[in-house]
């Protein structure tokens, strides 16, 4: 797996690239990761994510861990009666034969005491612990504060 | 179960019945991202677009000015006259210093307001806006806040409310409504 990381980041060296290229763990597929700028250390990064469960058998995202930051967790932004509010999601369900998307407005990675600012351009390793399927390492691509999205051509928007 | 539903229906008002009031009586007085003092008055006859918020927010808060930034390029020369304000709801970390950081991440029109606590209490009251301090583990903490985009029209009279998870779509006509 390391090795295929190192092929993909060396082929997909070009800024916001890397937030379009997929990993697969048995019938999950993993891509469009990316992160958005923040200023400073001092406050929490985020991190979205697609996950495709092309299997017969659930799954879930349990946890994620980074280099990048000393307390990663998984939230879910909830606006209930107009209020939002942003509690910790023990586990991210991934049905079978269903798409998940961590994404803005919904489950997020908080990405809590970074090591470092994330500048746009940058790019950082995260690793998703799946209950089944057991752990992959996604590379994450910092774009700006204002973005959406990644642009790739096969986004699923 | 039922039995919370009923309570909650009894005792919380409809949304209808708790709409901000208009600018025009609103009592706060807020600092920009300049450090200059704002009044609910400096606004008088200016279309008005609002939305609280922090920026230790990771999700929500650049999520929306991203979609406000969108809207303001979408409505162009037209929205010059909107004023469009993030109201802090965490005015312990968010300086003007450090609003003007944030707020230079998105379309320039848009202001960051802070101030003493009070005064941001008073502002969330005449918005009938809610915030609540939510604390986490080692310090840390969050904050719940309400997360629709208020609008008023130039004679300060509430207008509408785009909804965080409302189709997105509607919103820039619900602004072109305050603009005439």
């Amino acid at each position: 797996m390391k090795h295929f990381l190192l092929a993909t980041t060396l082929i997909f060296s070009a800024p916001a690239a890397m937030a379009c290229e997929t990993v697969t763990i048995g019938d999950l597929t993993v891509e469009h990761a990316w992160s958005k700028a923040t200023i400073g250390a001092g406050r929490p990064g985020v991190f979205y994510v697609e996950i495709k469960n092309s299997g017969t058998t659930d799954d879930a995202l349990v946890g994620i861990t980074t280099p990048a930051a000393g307390m990663p967790m998984l939230h879910e932004t909830v606006v209930q009666d107009g209020i939002a509010s942003m509690p910790h999601a023990m586990s991210v369900p991934v049905p079978a034969g269903q798409s998940v998307q961590l994404a803005p407005g919904g489950y997020h990675g908080m990405l809590m005491e970074l090591t470092t600012a994330l500048k746009e351009g940058d790019s950082f390793p995260v690793t998703l612990s799946f209950e089944k399927s057991g752990e992959v390492t996604v590379n994450v691509d910092v774009l700006s504060l204002r973005a959406e999205g990644p642009d790739c051509a096969d986004a699923g928007q | 179960m039922l039995g919370v539903g009923a309570y909650r229906t009894r005792n919380r008002p409809a949304r209808s019945e708790v709409l901000p009031v208009p600018i025009g009586q609103m009592t706060w007085t807020l600092t920009d991202h300049q450090g200059r003092l704002v009044r609910p008055s400096d606004w008088a006859g200016r279309p008005v677009m609002v939305f609280f918020g922090f920026t230790w927010c990771p999700d929500v808060c650049p999520t929306t000015l991203s979609d406000i930034s969108l809207w303001l390029e979408e409505l162009g020369a037209d929205a010059d006259r909107l004023i469009v304000a993030l109201i802090s709801v965490d005015p312990e970390r968010d300086t003007p210093d450090v609003l003007a950081g944030y707020v230079s991440n998105f379309d320039p029109r848009i202001i960051g307001l802070t101030g003493p606590a009070d005064e941001v209490a008073q502002a969330a009251a005449d918005f009938r806006a809610t915030y609540r301090r939510v604390d986490k583990e080692g310090g840390d903490y969050t904050m719940d806040h309400t997360a629709g985009v208020f609008l008023f029209h130039p004679d300060g009279r509430f207008a509408s409310i785009i909804d965080f998870h409302e189709d997105r779509r509607f919103a820039v006509p619900k602004i072109r409504r305050t603009l005439s």
